[in-house]
């Protein structure tokens, strides 16, 4: 080692030539933005050739930037930049990729929606809106009439329920499994359960829950609480396997400290390492609450279909939106005349978009509002 | 405030494997007791086993006699947190719990229990714990803040402010110092002189110099190598330890011979 150190040829080359090969072998700056609109242009010109349309024209620019920008990154640079840079677009292909899809239907029920949301929308029933109503809309003589309000309403009902309900049950599951359990059989075979029920398809919720009730209460029994039993089925792994992840990363020498200071194990648990996690815990719950907030396949078997404003989950029949969009499309109020409830549709979906990006919202601040503070020094 | 420990015959398994065999020591009250030896000696084992705090970790059982002033800590009947609240802990890395402020830190052990305590006895174990600490002319202006905003060494002192405010016989430290730079060591060292005089201090440490600074008595602890037990091989004054062991380990891994 040492020898060939000291007897290579290390023996200072000129400074300029030293600094040459410090700069040298980098991309001008110009090169990928120039392969980028050279590809653009070439992209265009060889989706004209095939018939032009601009799917095609984004595809042909995206796969020849690819491969076009790789070449001479790798030419000017070398093949480990040249592959870098490979892997690098490709991510953004994938960002873009995912995105278009979200932007596209936010753009479309933006603005199919838009038309028909009014104060008419939010505040009114179905009840009494028929396709008589609807054919006079059409016809110009009357405004569209009929609203989601019921649908809103059902809506939070069934899943505050489905709440109330779930959370509890997750949470204490959570709790056993991470601070009781300690891979005995029991938190092992809770483990493979929640797994089990986290592939439970919706619909098989909701004819659970139908089934039972129906035992219960005699065939077809619908209210709004059968739908909260089926989303809490739903809702419960989520809950639980968010929970479990949040209690993990608890660091060990959180609960040491507390064992150390003469705390019950029980008060360790509620005093300290559920606080510490609490911000977790909520961002998932409320995560949890938009994923159950628009299925529709359970609620059809469970809490049937309602046109007028039902706020008794325990008695009578519910809509809730994703149902409201379901049948509004399916059977339109006015079979002759369907736009106003298409219009109403789109207006419904748009509601629910809001409701659960407003719970993504909610989660976020509640996931700061209660996260530890580290400020202050 | 301050009591004595006698240990018989102790050995500690995790699981079946016997982690620290046979180990025989008397703790006197109000002084401080350094335990040395190489990672993986099971010195810090051992230390756990003086307030239960072992049995958090699974699998961990020890058998044979603690004696705090005469009562067994492992006698039947004997409820864990109670000799933990006895018994206080100090861990190699500060960990001020993070969604508590400085103030609510220190009174933890007693706010955590449930325990009434007025606010103006509360201010009054809050500042007596944190002068015992050496920590109330830093931290004084700033009792609402946050305990994790404070700079490591701050962070570690809070921790014992923590632990003497449940107001303990013994404090057990698990190498205190060893995540901190050596002005904050210095800080500890100074604290770990003060609290002698009412507590009765154990330390586990792998810096030398430290346990011969600090320590009245000294417990070297080795291992015959990987899968066999730690023991204990020689207890005795800091002074002797040092300068004049007994046993030729001890000789070696203090004159850095180990090995």
């Amino acid at each position: 080692m040492f020898n060939t150190a000291s007897s290579a040829p290390v023996a200072t080359p000129s400074s300029g030539a030293r600094k040459a090969r410090l700069t040298s072998n980098q991309r001008p700056k110009w090169l990928v933005p120039a392969v980028g609109v050279a590809s653009i242009v070439v992209g265009a010109a060889l989706s004209a050739l095939v018939g032009f349309n601009v799917a095609l024209w984004a595809v042909f620019a995206a796969v020849l930037f690819l491969v076009a920008a790789t070449l001479a990154v790798s030419l000017v640079e070398g093949p480990r930049n040249g592959a870098d840079s490979l892997v690098t677009y490709l991510v953004y292909t994938a960002f873009v990729l995912a995105v278009v899809p979200l932007i596209s239907v936010i753009w479309t029920v933006l603005a199919n929606g838009l038309p028909g949301l009014n104060a008419n929308l939010l505040l009114t029933s179905m009840n009494g809106v028929t396709g008589a109503t609807d054919n006079a809309a059409v016809a110009g003589e009357a405004p569209v009439l009929g609203g989601a309000y019921h649908a809103i309403v059902g809506t939070v009902s069934i899943t505050f329920w489905a709440t109330l309900m779930s959370v509890p049950i997750g949470l204490l599951t959570a709790i056993y499994l991470v601070e009781y359990s300690k891979g005995a059989w029991l938190g092992r075979s809770i483990t493979f359960f929640v797994d089990v029920m986290t592939g439970i398809p919706s619909i098989v919720a909701g004819l659970f829950a139908a089934a039972l009730f129906g035992l219960l209460f005699g065939p077809s029994t619908r209210f709004g609480f059968v739908a909260a039993v089926a989303l809490t089925v739903l809702m419960i792994p989520t809950v639980v396997k968010n929970t479990e992840e949040m209690l993990k990363i608890v660091p060990n020498e959180l609960r040491e400290a507390s064992y150390a200071l003469g705390v019950r194990k029980w008060r360790t648990i509620t005093k300290v390492v559920i606080p510490t996690a609490i911000s977790g815990i909520a961002s998932g719950v409320t995560l949890a609450i938009a994923r159950v907030i628009g299925e529709t396949a359970p609620l059809l078997v469970t809490a049937g279909f309602a046109t007028s404003i039902n706020w008794n989950s325990f008695s009578g029949w519910m809509t809730t939106l994703p149902t409201y969009i379901y049948y509004q499309i399916l059977t339109p109020t006015s079979p002759t005349n369907p736009d106003p409830s298409l219009q109403r549709a789109w207006a419904a979906a748009l509601i629910l978009i809001v409701i659960v990006m407003l719970l993504n919202l909610i989660a976020r601040l509640v996931a700061r509002a209660f996260a530890p503070k580290t400020a202050g020094r | 405030m301050s009591k004595r420990i006698d240990v018989d015959n102790l050995n500690v398994y995790y699981g079946d494997f016997l982690a620290v065999e046979d180990v025989k020591m008397g703790i006197d009250a109000r002084s401080v007791t350094a335990f040395i030896g190489p990672s993986g000696c099971g010195k810090s084992t051992f230390l756990r086993t003086l307030n239960r705090m072992h049995e958090v970790i699974p699998g961990a059982r020890a058998e044979g006699q603690v004696l705090l002033d005469g009562e067994d800590l492992y006698g039947p009947g004997v409820d864990p947190v109670v000799v933990r609240s006895m018994i206080g802990m100090v861990f190699q890395r500060p960990n001020p719990f993070p969604t508590m402020s400085i103030r609510d830190n220190v009174l933890a052990g007693v706010k955590l229990n449930s325990k009434r305590i007025s606010r103006g006895d509360a201010d009054a174990l809050v500042e007596s714990s944190l002068q015992g600490a050496n920590l109330w002319n830093e931290v004084k202006d700033r009792l609402d803040k946050p305990g994790s905003g404070l700079s490591g060494g701050q962070q570690q002192r809070l921790c014992i402010a923590r632990a003497i405010a449940v107001k303990p016989d013994v404090i057990l430290m698990d190498e205190p110092a060893s995540a901190l730079d050596p002005i904050s060591t210095l800080a500890i060292e100074d604290l770990i002189n003060e609290l002698k005089q009412d507590y009765t201090v154990v330390i586990v440490t792998h810096n030398m110099q430290q346990a011969s600074r600090i320590s009245d008595r000294t417990a070297f602890f080795n291992i015959q190598g990987t899968g066999k037990p730690g023991k204990l091989i020689e207890y005795g004054p800091t002074s002797e330890i040092f300068s004049n062991p007994k046993q030729q380990q001890t000789e070696d891994y203090v004159s850095g011979r180990f090995g």
